[in-house]
């Protein structure tokens, strides 16, 4: 999955599922979006499903300091690079 | 410190109505709310009775995600009521996250629905069945699941009581939010209850042999509270709300007041958790009776909890007549939408305010022949146009809680 490919799922998840109005790549998605805690844990288990596995706790303790969509973005492309490694 | 404690708001959500000219046309017009009970894919086709107070009118929550997404659908009554006095008070924001406000609230175990969908992942051996399993999960099942979505909601940063004693939770609640306000803890407090559409609830009291059967086929028919052939309980779904306020603020700020708590006692049998009982029953009546010091004779109108089962209503009765004989006017309101459960003493104490403002008496519904054990009180048997100042709700629970409220009407 090329990165327009991936980014046009993710900003279509954060539409459709998460409310999110306009969303931009360096948006702040908690100041911007209202994005907070539960949202988090919640996009995590819609990326499980996008990848298809289940995320190890030290990837998931990695994506706390995501905070755009752009670093969404990186970190799913991180995890995916890991795990073909 | 002792302050009045005035209601100045209040919204419910039932089986007969949700706005306060559809209740009251419901009550004056013997319409029901009881329907044949939904189809849950699970229980139903198990489950003797087939009967449900059902709320089954479109509601616009208008609700973002925002809000939804710790919310089990009992959390959208809770919070669809609440918001409706929050509108209705004129309380502004600033009061609204001063601390001076709090939230008491509750319902009978949070979500069913949630937990059932919980419990499905119990008997999969999926892993994607088990991450199905969401972090918000807790937040929309657990039993303080209403009061604290409220304050999310709204920002309330007050006190939070979330009661959950089964059939006394909203009465224990707004017995307990005006005993804040009443001993200056809080100026005001939002308090209710919520329950949601749940067969669990149904199949508990029918494996009890409490739950009405002999009317499947005409639900409208059922419960019958005091009546002879009464067979038992109807459950039922809603929400409701009512805003206290210290007297003195709410009349400072112009508040509309709609009526008064004047007492409130809450006690427990010290025994049996299922059975009712009389001493216990006439020792709440009377404690409230104390709080709010006033007669007997003092109290024109009770909302019996009166929920149709056998030795309820009879219990009930005794009690009654051992405090009050037959001055005031009794009526079971649940006759018109079942049990609400958790809901129930919030529902009965806004519909006693409606019809003390409106000056009638809604009939006990479907009392056709009084049991003679119940006949000893002054049932109301039809629309009676009537004046109530103070009216008594009475609430008794699984757990041998019993709870009465004393209620005067908004006049000064």
């Amino acid at each position: 999955m090329t990165r327009d490919e991936l980014k046009e799922k993710i900003v279509a998840v954060l539409v459709d599922e998460f409310e999110f109005e306009n969303p931009g790549l360096t948006d702040n998605l908690r100041d911007d979006h209202g994005f907070d805690s539960i949202d988090a844990i919640e996009l995590l288990a819609k990326i499980e499903e996008m990848l298809g596995f289940r995320l190890s706790r030290k990837e998931k303790e990695q994506a706390m300091s995501i905070r755009t969509i752009s670093d969404i973005l990186d970190y799913i492309e991180t995890i995916q690079s890991s795990r073909s490694t | 410190m002792k302050r009045r404690v005035v209601i100045t708001a209040c919204s419910a959500i039932t089986p007969i109505g949700y706005r306060k000219e559809d209740i009251i046309e419901s009550l004056r017009q013997g319409k029901s709310g009881v329907k044949p009970l939904r189809d849950d894919g699970l229980l139903t086709d198990h489950i003797h009775s087939k009967v449900f107070g059902t709320v089954d009118y479109p509601i616009d929550y208008g609700f973002t995600r925002k809000d939804t997404k710790t919310m089990g659908p009992v959390a959208y009554y809770a919070c669809q009521v609440a918001k409706d006095v929050l509108a209705a008070s004129g309380l502004d924001q600033e009061f609204i996250s001063s601390g001076r406000l709090g939230v008491s609230f509750g319902s009978t175990h949070g979500s069913p629905t949630v937990q059932r969908n919980i419990y499905k992942t119990f008997f999969s051996n999926l892993e994607s069945e088990f991450s199905s399993i969401g972090a918000v999960d807790y937040l929309k099942s657990m039993v303080h699941t209403t009061a604290v979505n409220i304050t999310r909601m709204f920002g309330i940063t007050g006190r939070v009581i979330a009661s959950s004693t089964a059939c006394t939770t909203s009465s224990q609640s707004i017995g307990f939010g005006y005993e804040m306000v009443k001993y200056g803890m809080q100026d005001a407090m939002i308090c209710g209850g919520a329950d949601e559409y749940d067969t669990t609830t149904v199949a508990v009291f029918d494996n009890l042999l409490a739950c009405s059967v002999d009317y499947n086929d005409t639900p409208e028919c059922t419960p019958r509270p005091f009546d002879s052939k009464r067979d038992g309980l109807v459950v039922g779904e809603g929400g409701a709300a009512v805003l206290l306020e210290d007297y003195d603020s709410a009349k400072a700020r112009g508040a509309n007041i709609i009526g008064e708590i004047i007492g409130f006692a809450c006690n427990n049998n010290g025994g049996d958790l299922i059975l009712p009982n009389l001493d216990g029953i006439t020792a709440t009546l009377h404690l409230a009776l104390e709080d709010a010091n006033i007669k007997p004779a003092d109290v024109g109108f009770i909302s019996a909890h009166a929920t149709a089962t056998k030795m309820g209503d009879v219990i009930e009765s005794q009690a009654i007549d051992k405090v009050y004989g037959n001055g005031p006017w009794v009526t079971g309101l649940k006759s018109y939408m079942g049990h609400t459960m958790g809901t129930c003493g919030a529902i009965e104490l806004i519909l006693s305010l409606y019809m003390m403002e409106q000056g009638f008496l809604a009939p006990t519904l479907n009392l056709e022949s009084v049991d003679e054990r119940c006949a000893m009180l002054r049932h109301v048997r039809e629309v009676t146009e009537t004046e109530t100042r103070i009216a008594a709700i009475q609430n008794f629970a699984f757990g041998g809680v019993n709870t009465c409220l004393l209620i005067a009407d908004g006049r000064e």
